[in-house]
């Protein structure tokens, strides 16, 4: 009898406790639910991998405060992708090489301070410059004085500051490039041209701490690795003002919980749907749920510095492997449309006059497994009698993909070995592996544009020696026509030799396109005019609240 | 009993240092860590060189080693990759982990000896054979499911928490998933007391305790119980090192920024420094544990003092 009775007062203590966490979370997060423009929306977020600095920022969930908080000379249109001017007055030059950059009036940091052409050249040379460890120094290695700044590895820096940017006067600085680079200007959208205020500099702790910027948000808090509190800043002088009070990122580690506390009502906004509620979430969100193409392509790579690999013929065999993998059905059955059977070496995001150009690879990303298997035949067969395709399996869902890519490749050609995944535990040693040139069959590679243009879909992939050719692929023919196309100084024809270039990765088959991906997103019944960028991350000004 | 103690506290110097230089070893082979942070692009050589020079990872492994348990014992875990000295992580992961922890524990107290007493005093009853059975069911479903399960149908459905921990993590939000943690050492506890209190409730001395008339609860709580808590109290403590540690998979669930969170993220970052920094602490919470366990028994079985 005693028994029974203290069960029930332990039953009764657990449900007391839990009604009284229901009671007490009730109320506190959507305080300021009325009113039009006021009202503030919650997001999910992972936390950032670097110091937020413009320069040192270089994946999604940096990227996404960074343009929240900052303006560039350039701002890619959230729609279409094409670079329109925001803080650019005008950026003028005669021969691809040599540009004078205007910036406009009126525009100030959210510290009151003006933005002028200093705020940009001072941010520029602190991103080039070695000592300051930024990753993504590169984007500045096409202006002049680069290698002084940021020499090679072993090499002594000579210079704190790029010998190529000259600020004329307050509205006016001058950029010299080491080549000709027609589409420089449209390259300036990009989170790492951002200007800094001089706080960056005078108190570099205190600015990470809660960054300035001069975009249409300001930071309220910061708790990193839990979430960032960003408000409108009410007197932002651009036109893209935010539609919303402000953004609360709340850091998940799982996508799953997001996605469970966005069908709880407790966040508004999840911008990246877990590919498990794939199959539900139309269900669950109907017309909230966002499938929308952004600007990154799978591809399988091949270690070029493996002879095995580089013999003449083999293109064929690459050739034959493309042939081999069923697109279509895998982006159906694996991803359920969230990605889009690839058929040219871009993104559709570009747009056909971006350089996007359907259909290019024509046959060659076709599956026909009889062309597949003669391909291969005549290409002297698979090197080794057996394809290993590596990729890193502690993040994404890439087992299940190149499970199904080789499932493909061995029902096409009639051979249960052809093709095994090779996975590796971390993504770090992945990458160390493929640094290493330790590959030894092809490998998983993704890309995620850095800006909207063709150039940044070819240059650093297949160039001689390019920052991000990891099969080490080159090419006389793909390098001359790329140089071509920076020299042009017409859009349309640079942009059309880029697609000769294109041609010849086609041909080589230097890497094989898989699919196109698409950017996801749910959000609650509270949200209107979402929309996803080109970059797969949510327009957050242009989020209203009701 | 002083000399035992500081024996103990001797006894643990090699444990330390051995669990510390492997899971150190272990990070390491792993591969460069500076080879992940750039993203799905390799790293521009000359920026990874000079990385590598500041987090000190160009030198040999041993020295490494040296170099970190030196800066260990001056209470300096390094930097983490996001520019965060790692003692700041740890000062915002731990309180909050412990938290978790605390509730864990007190379910396993509370309700884990509660139910073990009940069962144990009416072996064979109904009541026994229900909570034998649940128990059964609550060990052989993962800890995973359990937490999903609760959060689906408590947070999504029926809407009565919240299915994710906010950045606070107060006590009142913590109470599912403390459960849930709980949930497979409670069950064990309650297995544990059963059977201990039910061989003890027939030992001479219960007999003579109920032989010279004293009330039903002092013969419960002062003889039987006491005597029957020596495995539970063992078990509870190597616990709190477990609870600690393995709160990795309830804490993804319920979004907590605790230990498990930031030892996951350094993993998968490969960050040296935070999952060196983060399992030293652990370890010395084990062995913390482990230390005040022994000291136990001796206050619940004087026979055991000396030993």
């Amino acid at each position: 009898m005693r028994g029974a009775t203290h069960a029930k007062w332990v039953a009764c203590a657990a449900a007391a406790a839990l009604t009284a966490t229901a009671c007490g979370s009730g109320g506190s997060d959507s305080g300021s639910g009325s009113g039009d423009g006021g009202a503030v929306l919650s997001s999910s977020w992972g936390d950032p991998q670097n110091p937020l600095e413009p320069a040192n920022t270089n994946e999604v969930q940096g990227g996404k405060v960074l343009d929240m908080i900052f303006r560039s000379l350039k701002r890619y249109n959230p729609e279409t992708g094409a670079a329109e001017d925001m803080l650019a007055e005008k950026i003028d030059t005669s021969d691809s090489q040599n540009f004078t950059i205007t910036v406009k009036d009126g525009w100030t940091f959210s510290n009151g301070e003006k933005v002028t052409a200093k705020s940009f050249v001072d941010a520029w040379n602190y991103g080039a410059s070695l000592k300051n460890n930024q990753k993504n120094a590169y984007f500045f290695e096409y202006i002049d004085g680069y290698a002084a700044t940021h020499p090679a590895e072993g090499g002594k820096q000579t210079a704190d500051t790029l010998s190529g940017l000259k600020v004329v006067n307050d509205k006016t600085f001058t950029v010299k490039l080491t080549q000709k680079f027609s589409t420089f200007p449209d390259t300036l959208g990009y989170p790492a041209f951002a200007p800094l205020p001089q706080s960056f500099f005078s108190d570099h702790a205190g600015w990470l701490k809660k960054p300035v910027g001069n975009g249409p948000y300001t930071i309220a808090s910061y708790t990193k690795g839990s979430q960032m509190e960003l408000k409108k800043w009410a007197d932002y002088p651009g036109e893209d003002k935010a539609q919303n009070g402000g953004v609360t990122l709340k850091v998940y580690t799982d996508n799953n919980t997001a996605y469970t506390d966005l069908m709880a009502g407790n966040l508004d906004l999840v911008d990246d749907v877990p590919a498990a509620q794939l199959k539900n979430v139309k269900a669950d969100l109907g017309d909230r749920y966002l499938n929308t193409p952004a600007g990154i392509i799978q591809t399988l790579a091949f270690p070029f510095y493996d002879k095995k690999w580089n013999t003449t013929g083999s293109e064929k065999v690459r050739t034959g492997l493309s042939r081999a993998i069923d697109r279509e059905q895998i982006t159906d059955t694996i991803f359920q449309k969230t990605r889009t059977p690839a058929t040219d070496w871009t993104s559709p995001v570009l747009g056909a006059e971006g350089g996007f150009k359907e259909g290019l690879c024509g046959d060659a990303c076709d599956y026909d497994p009889a062309a597949a298997k003669k391909l291969i035949k005549e290409g002297g067969g698979l090197p080794g009698g057996q394809v290993k395709i590596s990729y890193n399996a502690d993040t994404g869902s890439h087992k299940q993909w190149v499970d199904a890519v080789c499932n493909s490749i061995n029902n096409a050609l009639d051979n249960d070995k052809a093709c095994v995944g090779n996975p590796v535990g971390t993504f770090a040693d992945f990458r160390n592996q493929i640094t290493d040139r330790k590959m030894s069959g092809p490998f998983r590679a993704g890309w995620q544009m850095d800006y909207p243009l063709i150039q940044n879909f070819l240059q650093p992939l297949y160039y001689t020696n390019a920052s991000s050719n990891d099969g080490k692929w080159s090419n006389k023919d793909f390098d001359t026509l790329v140089n071509q196309a920076n020299a042009e100084t017409d859009t349309a024809k640079a942009v059309e030799t880029f697609q000769k270039a294109e041609e010849v990765v086609r041909d080589n088959m230097a890497a094989i396109p898989l699919w196109y991906q698409n950017g996801s997103a749910g959000y609650s019944e509270r949200l209107s005019n979402v929309k996803l960028n080109p970059f797969s991350v949510p327009v957050y000004n242009e989020i209203k609240v009701s | 009993m002083g000399r035992y103690v500081i024996r103990r506290l001797l006894q643990m110097i090699p444990v330390f240092i051995g669990a510390t230089l492997l899971i150190f070893l272990m990070v390491n082979v792993m591969g460069d860590p500076i080879a992940g942070l750039c993203g799905d692009r390799q790293c521009d050589p000359a920026t990874a060189t000079q990385l590598k020079k500041e987090f000190g990872l160009d030198k040999p492994v041993w020295q490494q080693y040296l170099t970190y348990m030196g800066n260990v014992f001056t209470g300096d875990f390094g930097t983490a990759f996001n520019g965060q000295p790692v003692t700041e992580l740890m000062s915002t992961a731990f309180p909050v982990t412990i938290r978790l922890t605390v509730v864990a524990i007190v379910f396993e107290i509370v309700i884990g000896i509660t139910l073990g007493v009940v069962t144990g005093l009416r072996r064979g009853r109904p009541v026994d054979t229900g909570v034998l059975l649940l128990t059964l069911v609550v060990i052989s479903v993962p800890t995973f499911v359990t937490g999903l399960l609760l959060q689906l149908l408590l947070g999504v459905e029926w809407g009565w928490i919240k299915p994710s921990v906010s950045s606070d993590a107060e006590f009142g939000e913590l109470i599912v998933p403390g459960l849930v943690l709980a949930s497979v050492s409670l069950a064990y506890v309650t297995r544990l007391t059963r059977t201990s209190i039910a061989e003890n409730k027939r030992s001479d001395y219960v007999r003579t305790a109920i032989a010279k008339g004293l009330p039903r609860r002092r013969v419960v709580t002062r003889h039987l119980l006491r005597n029957s808590l020596i495995p539970v109290v063992t078990f509870i403590g190597t616990d709190i090192g477990a609870l600690m540690g393995g709160a990795i998979v309830t804490e993804r669930i319920f979004n907590i920024h605790g230990v498990g969170f930031q030892l996951y993220q350094g993993i998968l970052r490969q960050n040296t420094q935070t999952v060196v920094g983060f399992v030293t602490v652990l370890v010395l919470v084990f062995l913390v544990a482990n230390l005040l366990v022994d000291l136990l028994y001796a206050v619940l079985d004087p026979r055991i003092r000396y030993a």
